[in-house]
């Protein structure tokens, strides 16, 4: 379990890491290595040159506005999960990153390079889409905005080339009057979720169920969002049948099996999760909203 | 008193050592040695057509490269059949490196040495190995079914049928007025120490000496096979156990293939060599345990009470069997538990499959007999609709019953004769910890909250301690160290503190005085090894015997000193006095230097016994049949294995929605005798709950059909985090042994036995499904109570045909 040899570079700039992905055959980006490493370790991978983002500046600020929350390529898990600003304004954020692994690897791993690496059975990929977010790429043509549908093709596959650095994920900012809540089924505290579900709850001036979404951790092969509001529009939140709801979400969904779980059994995590979140989000947005 | 620390909660004294990275762990030793890697086969079953090295000789950096033609004399042999049984009719074992087949993935073809193991790990993986792939076996029913045959002379891969009976079972069944028969699985797992194995290898040309450091729990033993393969005299080959990080079993076994193989390239090479096993590597190449397909048949009376058994198991043991059936004789034998079975046969099956070979893992065959046994008690009960505890209760062996002779022969080969117990003491202590008879309350409040509550037990006894002996060395320097010695090795169990305990009880002296070497060949050369918990029984009585020669050499030459009766002396504190005369007295120290009348005085000390400072011309220096120095060397070989005992019981709380299992409670009674150190028998407990409730709820070897390991890492193999074992509550009871001088039995793997018999049962009671197999998770608990072909207990039906 030793990687195989492989050449490290060491960018001072974004443009000069560019210059090294656009250069090299098989180059690959670290940030926090969290995912990476272990595959070198195993050979499971082996680009043929790591260029190593930690020492580019400017990539590890967490920026917060009303509109939404913008995290560096640096910005490490835990630093996000400790944010109150960034909880403030998409809740989401913290209650996701809550569940992302264990200390160890919050400290180091990065919120960026975790949906860089769109693992299906990552929490901020389900977050980027359920909130409708976006990365920004550089690559050396220049920057732009890549929207999380467009972003996630495959497990572990996105859109981008091979010179391309995503430099940041933006996550729009909670609507008003719209709660959340963040739940996880998994085999061991800390492990890759059997199962999670990432809700939202919006509710309308009269305190009806406006819309219901959420958004999968290991069920599919890229992250989804999944309109539920068919089962709950218009009903008055205390009455609101969520347990229709989460009927209906193990109905739009198609997970796999594995070691850990049965394609039925993530079903019926589904439902159980759904169910579940979507009642706590949407006390939350009652609470909002009677505070209102 | 400060030296009488037997029984005290003492702290371990390598804690800190080894917490603040002070431990000499094998990968601590040999900075600059050469690296060795190994290409294995990715394959479960094949014939290894040809191994083409070309591409990597140009790999900078590579030393040798070694295949099976490499091997000479002894070492191109199979290994060793380690513990041979008449039963064993057809074993087999691989070699160092394959010749010509593999019957498993990850058994080692070719090893390559290099500068580092970076650069070995390069040039394996560009050695090109072409194999033919045969059918693989793989699961104890493929090797029953036999459709394919794993060694080709053994088409019905059956390498052993360990038999015993103590009766008529048949007439018995037929006679008895209830009868019950099932089936019933025991998944794989294994003892996952977070230190692999490691060998480092240094050769002395000038002195045609070897030091081997090796991860292991037998040191003593590697240097025998070693010196055997290598054709080595014994008196050159040196093996030392550096800090071992955990062995649980795995490490008992040898000599691994790298245990001759890093040797081996050392004396070649004439240069140091090292192998630090991956996490990759052990799981695919090191051992396995459990896995046990039990056929059941039962009698028993209109009151529980036992009439006949009926054992008929199948037995992986995986692709070799290199140390026999050891674990098939501790699972028929240990089957039999706190009870009286009056008419018992076993048959154990021990099959080959195409995986990796299946050796003891801590509890060695006993937690699937203890699920065989505690299954059947729980069957018992549901079928007469009697209280489990209560079945168990009218089965167990009285206290006055002892010793209490089963009739059987144990895994040292002698008889299975329980030598002191108190069962219904345990039982009664269980109960009463767990809260037994609150159960259903505990389950209605658990109903209120939506949750499926379930109490389960399970009881076992350990046959722990077996011979054939161990020995301990005792000496006293003349600073007032003590030193102690002893064969066997330590993987972390705390030896360091309870032989210490041991010695300076025995002897009177303060701890802190007290130094313990364990599996260092240099210090002591012979030993058996540390398993089946034997340590403290074992190297503990021995030391205390070598102790108890010290202090009466101490005495007899404290005695002249003093001018004393040797039987009015004492020794407190290090200090040898006339009882009840104070300031008579001489230190312990003084009296090491005076044991060794010198000629020449080197320091302050040794002036005291020099020629002309110690007079008595009427005798010589050295008395007949005496030695100089304060020392002692002493042997303990018990006539059998002492039996420890315990109970155990699990409250658990299922998710009726997403069926996880939570155990809420888990409640442990434990008698293992005399007790050295409370606190590090309760961390043994500790442990060994952690790994059967691993065993009984997270891990299991994946294996596909193709004999593929899917989880072999620590990613998808769930060991249990802290955060999944219980909180354990334990109470003690202590029968103390009569069959070695301190009246204590093992503990090391107690706290595993019980897990899964104790946790099946809870999920069963909270689930109302026979729970059949074991481990069980979350998705298999879901399909098993959506499946209506499965079947209900009856105490369940009962519990739902009660009125509210």
């Amino acid at each position: 379990m030793k990687p195989a040899p492989f050449r490290y570079a060491d960018p001072g700039s974004v443009a000069e890491a560019l210059e090294v992905l656009a250069g090299e055959e098989g180059a690959k980006v670290l940030a926090g290595g969290q995912s990476l490493l272990p595959l070198l370790s195993m050979r499971l991978a082996a680009p043929a040159v790591l260029v190593d983002l930690n020492r580019v500046p400017g990539l590890d600020a967490v920026e917060v506005t009303e509109d939404g929350v913008r995290v560096g390529a640096l910005v490490r898990h835990a630093e996000l999960l400790a944010h109150a600003g960034a909880a403030r304004v998409q809740p989401l954020l913290t209650r996701a990153t809550a569940n992302v692994a264990h200390p160890a690897i919050r400290n180091r791993g990065t919120t960026v390079g975790s949906i860089a690496h769109a693992d299906p059975s990552g929490e901020m990929t389900a977050v980027l889409a359920l909130t409708g977010g976006s990365v920004t790429v550089a690559e050396p043509s220049g920057e732009r905005t890549v929207g999380w549908r467009d972003l996630f093709v495959g497990p572990l596959e996105t859109s981008l080339p091979a010179a391309a650095v995503v430099t940041a994920a933006a996550f729009p900012a909670l609507p008003p009057r719209s709660g959340t809540a963040f739940a996880e089924v998994s085999r061991r505290r800390g492990d890759y979720a059997v199962c999670g579900a990432g809700v939202v709850v919006t509710l309308d001036g009269d305190r009806r169920v406006a819309a219901a979404r959420a958004s999968y951790v290991s069920v599919g092969p890229v992250p989804a969002v999944h309109d539920l509001t068919g089962a709950v529009a218009g009903s008055p939140v205390e009455d609101a049948d969520w347990a229709a709801a989460g009927a209906l979400a193990r109905t739009l969904v198609d997970p796999d099996g594995d070691l850990h779980a049965s394609a039925d059994y993530r079903r019926l995590l589904v439902g159980v999760l759904t169910e579940r979140t979507l009642a706590s989000a949407a006390a939350e947005a009652a609470a909002k909203a009677t505070a209102a | 008193m400060t030296t009488k620390l037997f029984g005290e909660p003492v702290r371990r004294r390598e804690d800190a050592r080894l917490v603040t990275g002070r431990g000499r762990y094998l990968d601590d030793i040999g900075a600059g040695a050469l690296a060795a890697a190994f290409v294995r086969s990715p394959h479960a079953h094949a014939r290894v057509l040809d191994v083409d090295v070309d591409a990597a000789l140009d790999v900078e950096g590579l030393v040798a490269i070694y295949t099976y033609e490499d091997l000479t004399g002894p070492l191109a042999e199979p290994l060793p059949v380690l513990i041979p049984h008449p039963q064993l009719h057809a074993p087999r074992t691989g070699h160092p490196l394959a010749n010509g087949e593999v019957n498993h993935v990850g058994e080692p073809v070719v090893m390559v040495v290099a500068t580092d193991r970076y650069v070995a790990e390069d040039a394996a993986e560009r050695i090109a190995v072409t194999y033919e792939e045969l059918p693989a076996v793989v699961g104890v029913d493929a090797a029953r079914e036999a459709r394919a045959s794993v060694h080709a002379e053994i088409p019905d891969n059956v390498a052993a049928v360990h038999h015993q009976e103590t009766g008529d079972v048949e007439e018995a069944l037929r006679g008895s007025s209830r009868t019950l028969s099932f089936t019933q699985y025991v998944e794989r797992s294994a003892c996952m120490p977070l230190e692999g194995k490691g060998v480092h290898a240094r050769w002395d040309a000038d002195d045609s000496s070897l030091r081997v450091h090796t991860s292991t729990q037998a040191s003593t033993s590697v240097r025998a096979a070693i010196a055997a393969k290598l054709q080595l005299p014994l008196d050159q080959v040196e093996v030392v156990a550096p800090d071992v990080g955990g062995g649980f079993g795995v490490k008992i076994v040898h000599p691994w293939p790298e245990e001759l193989l890093v040797p081996m390239a050392a004396i070649a090479l004439g240069r140091e060599v090292k192998w630090t096993e991956d996490r990759r590597e052990h799981f695919i190449s090191s051992a396995h345990e459990r896995q046990q397909r039990q056929e059941i048949r039962v009698g028993f009376d209109d009151d529980g009470r036992l009439t006949a058994l009926d054992v008929h198991i199948w037995h992986d043991n995986g692709a070799y069997t290199p140390y026999g059936i050891i674990v098939p004789i501790v699972t028929a034998t240990q089957l039999v538990g706190p009870y009286v079975v009056p008419t018992y046969r076993v048959r154990v099956e021990s099959v080959y499959t195409n995986t990796v070979i299946v050796t003891p893992y801590r509890g060695a065959g006993r937690p699937q007999g203890c699920f065989a046994m505690e299954r059947t008690m729980d069957r018992i009960a549901d079928a007469l609709g009697l209280d489990r505890a209560v079945v168990r209760e009218r089965n167990l062996i009285r206290p006055d019953q002892f010793p209490y002779d089963h009739h059987l022969t144990f895994q040292d080969g002698r008889p299975v004769i329980y030598d002191s117990g108190d069962y219904p003491g345990l039982l009664g202590k269980l109960t009463a910890l767990v809260g037994w008879s609150a159960a259903g309350e505990l389950r209605a409040a658990a109903a209120e909250r939506g949750k499926l509550l379930g109490i389960g037990m399970a009881l076992y006894v350990e046959g722990t301690g077996p011979g054939p002996y161990e020995g301990g060395h005792v000496q006293v320097l003349g600073s007032g160290k003590v030193l102690v010695s002893t064969g066997l090795t330590s993987q972390g169990q705390g030896h360091e503190t309870v032989f210490a305990q041991i010695v300076a009880s025995e002897l009177g002296v303060p701890i802190d005085d007290v130094e313990v070497t364990t599996g260092d060949t240099r210090r002591f050369g012979y030993a058996v090894g540390t398993f089946a918990s034997r340590a403290a029984v074992m190297s503990g009585n021995a030391v205390a015997l070598a102790a108890r020669g010290v202090r009466e050499k101490a005495l007899r030459i404290a005695a002249e000193v003093l001018e004393a009766e040797p039987d009015d002396l004492e020794i407190e504190d290090g200090l040898v006095q006339v009882r009840g005369t104070p300031g008579t007295s001489i230190p312990l120290r003084t009296v090491a230097v005076l044991s060794n009348p010198l000629r020449y005085a080197f320091d302050e000390a040794a002036k005291q016994a020099t020629q002309f400072a110690t007079h008595d011309d009427s005798k010589p220096p050295v008395a007949p049949g005496d030695a100089p120095g304060l020392e002692h060397r002493e042997y303990f070989s018990p006539l059998r294995s002492t039996f420890a005992s315990g109970a155990h019981a699990a409250v658990v709380e299922v998710d009726p929605q997403t069926w996880e299992i939570d155990v809420v409670t888990y409640a442990v009674v434990h008698d293992c005798g005399n007790v050295v150190n409370p606190m590090i028998v309760e961390g043994q407990v500790h442990g060994g709950v952690a790994q059967g409730v691993g065993g009984a709820l997270y891990e299991r070897m994946a294996y596909d059909a193709d004999g593929q390991l899917q989880n072999a890492s620590f990613m998808d193999f769930l060991m249990p985090y802290a955060s999944e074992v219980p909180d354990v509550v334990i109470d003690h009871q202590q029968t103390p042994s009569p069959l070695n001088p301190l009246g204590i039995k093992g503990a090391g793997e107690a706290g595993v036995i019980p897990g899964s018999a104790a946790l099946a049962s809870a999920i069963e009671d909270a689930v109302g499904r026979r729970i059949t197999s074991m481990p069980i998770s979350p998705t298999e608990l879901y399909d098993l109570v959506r499946d209506p072909g499965a079947e209900r207990t009856a105490a369940s039906a009962r519990r739902a045909g009660a009125p509210a």
